[in-house]
């Protein structure tokens, strides 16, 4: 009988290796070093990896480096001559705010204080931390609201004065009945 | 100093509580002077029940928790001004608040919105002075009132601010520490027990069944006869009610270990549609406070009701907990999980009342355990998705990106009906100042 043809190996069957492969055993505690290593051989171009090796993905990021990596980067071209004057942005809450916990923004709405430069529509930064002396703008509660007025207070007369002729100022008898709410330190206009 | 610190170090220690007077209502007072001296109260989430309270309202009989639906003849009657609950208001006074508090001392504990401890061991001053001063700079500062109770212990500093509170001749700075021992045990012998800090309804009852009534009573009760009864935690409190420290402060606040989103539908719910949208949105909002304190969750929860106060309506409750095949982060993925779950538990021809999701299991973003079928590059591009996201939401304002599938149009919102502006956290809702 003729040797059949049924059975045994068949050149070019099964996995394709680029060369023959083994089987290591490995100390558990080595483990995550070497498949480290075998994933950076991987993942440089220069070292082609058998596919049948692909190991497994354990972590995400590669702790083992062989070069060092720079922590800048090079460019072709001239450095910026700006380069050494680079300083940090303007941070306008740095620059307008005093007291942080104890700012507060409010908008206005009306007509009476025009002639300090409040109009209708301007935002206040007020700072409740600062005292309110005589002649500065404040905002008041005043009959239930909050009121911009410019606070004078002058041989025991307290009064709350409008910027504008066409408003009248507001007298108290005693402090009691108004109540200071914190004093306007900036005045934030769209032109 | 970390929870681990909470050991049982005794020593002479001096604490400070400081609590805001009805805090929600008295944020609301700073920016709305006509509430001042006026009967008001602030409503949970979709204007359920009264969560705080002025003065004026507890004096004419509102009680914490009080369905609002109860009150309306009251409020008819003495005008109740009745305000929804404005937790972004709240939660910013509350950081300035602490930020100033925190100038007191080297070491505080925010103890919750409202309240906060400060350490004042070593302080070689007159501490009631000192609470005074603290109060007027909160006052002047933020326009919000606070009383401080001082004393050796956390429980007596906490007991001490319950007196400041109560009795007005102590003009808001209570230091128990002060007192000589009879004068101490006088005012803790007029004082209900329940008011210590610890004590709930069911251990009074049974300290009640005891015979001890009084703070007084509990001060000198045996501590072994107590820890017959109870458990330690109770024990620790009567010996932190005799001076003797044990509770430490714990000044970094510990990751959470769940994080819950639900919320009260503004009208019942009965599609499927609606819950989805429902759960999405509750989902996205979980998962920004999850990447917020940098974790992952390996469960997420979902759950569904319909209302126990509508009698009439038939009732279900379900909820379900799906695990994930790996700790995340990423809303697309918790919504997913959420609407599976949802899914299971959904039954029609219920009147839903309120929805939730729950995300369990938080381990730290930086431990995580990897997966055999997880594809890691896509796993990266939706965490800088992520990042996108909230930081666009974060610049632009909350959900300036959303998944579509919160839906545009969100019939089952809460009713917000009476709702303040957000008068310091956006710049379009800033308080007005008349001229």
């Amino acid at each position: 009988m003729s040797k059949s043809n049924w059975g045994g190996q068949r050149a070019g069957a099964g996995r394709k290796r680029a060369e023959p492969t083994v089987t290591v055993r490995i100390p558990a505690s080595s483990k995550e070093a070497i498949l480290k290593l075998v994933r950076h051989m991987k993942a440089s171009s220069s070292v082609r990896f058998p596919l049948s090796l692909e190991p497994l993905l354990l972590t995400q990021q590669p702790a083992l480096q062989f070069i060092p990596r720079m922590s800048y980067s090079v460019r072709a071209g001239f450095p910026s001559p700006a380069d050494d004057y680079v300083e940090k942005q303007i941070d306008l809450n740095e620059e307008l705010i005093q007291h942080r916990e104890a700012t507060f923004f409010l908008r206005v709405r009306g007509h009476s204080m025009i002639g300090a430069g409040i109009d209708d529509g301007d935002e206040l930064i007020v700072d409740r931390a600062i005292m309110p002396e005589h002649n500065r703008i404040v905002v008041a509660a005043v009959d239930n609201e909050l009121t911009v007025k410019r606070f004078y207070q002058r041989n025991g007369v307290v009064k709350l004065l409008a910027e504008n002729p066409q408003y009248p100022d507001i007298e108290f008898k005693s402090e009691q009945e108004m109540v200071i709410w914190g004093v306007v330190t900036k005045v934030i206009k769209s032109v | 100093m970390g929870r681990s610190n909470q050991g049982y170090q005794v020593g002479m220690s001096t604490f400070a509580l400081i609590d805001g007077n009805n805090f929600y209502v008295s944020c609301e007072r700073v920016f709305n002077p006509k509430l001042e001296g006026r009967p008001v109260v602030v409503l949970s989430n979709n204007d359920g029940c009264a969560v705080a309270r002025s003065q004026e309202a507890k004096v004419l009989g509102v009680k914490m928790g009080a369905p609002w639906f109860q009150m309306q003849a009251l409020a008819r009657k003495h005008g109740i001004i009745a305000l929804s609950s404005n937790y972004t208001l709240y939660a910013d006074m509350s950081n300035r608040m602490m930020a100033i508090l925190g100038k007191y001392s080297p070491s505080q504990e925010t103890y919750s919105i409202d309240e906060c401890f400060l350490g004042l061991d070593g302080f070689n001053t007159d501490l009631t002075a000192y609470g005074q001063t603290i109060r007027r700079q909160v006052k002047c500062w933020t326009g919000l009132p606070v009383c401080i109770g001082i004393g050796p212990t956390k429980t007596l500093a906490k007991l001490a601010n319950h007196i400041a509170k109560k009795q007005p001749e102590w003009t808001g700075v209570c230091d128990l520490g002060k007192l000589p021992e009879h004068a101490l045990n006088d005012l803790l012998g007029r004082i209900e027990v329940g008011e210590v800090w610890g004590v709930g309804r069911r251990i009074r009852e049974k300290l009640a069944r005891l015979g001890i009534n009084t703070v007084l009573d509990l001060k000198q009760a045996d501590v072994a006869f107590i820890g017959s009864y109870f458990s330690i935690v109770t024990q620790r409190t009567v010996m932190e009610l005799q001076g003797v420290s044990l509770l430490q402060l714990e000044e970094v606040t510990p990751a959470r270990q769940q994080i819950m989103c639900s919320r009260s539908f503004g009208l019942p719910v009965t599609q499927l549609a609606d819950l989805q949208q429902a759960i999405i949105s509750y989902m996205t909002r979980a998962a920004e406070k999850l990447r917020r304190q940098s974790s992952l969750c390996r469960a997420v929860h979902v759950f569904i009701h319909t209302s126990p106060f509508r009698q009439k309506d038939a009732q279900y409750s379900q909820g379900l907990t799906v695990t994930l095949p790996k700790a995340t982060c990423n809303t697309l993925k918790l919504a997913q999980a959420g609407l599976w779950g949802l899914k299971r538990i959904y039954r029609s021809g219920y009147r839903y009342a309120k929805a939730g999701v729950i995300l369990m299991d938080l381990v730290p973003a930086k431990i995580r355990q990897a997966s055999l079928f997880i594809d890691h590059v896509a796993d990266k591009n939706t965490g800088q998705l992520m990042q996108t996201m909230d930081s666009i939401n974060q610049r632009m304002g909350k959900d300036a990106v959303f998944l579509a599938g919160a839906g545009m149009e969100k019939r089952w919102q809460m009713k917000q009906g009476n709702k303040t502006p957000c008068y310091t956290t956006e710049w379009n809702e800033l308080a007005v100042a008349r001229c």
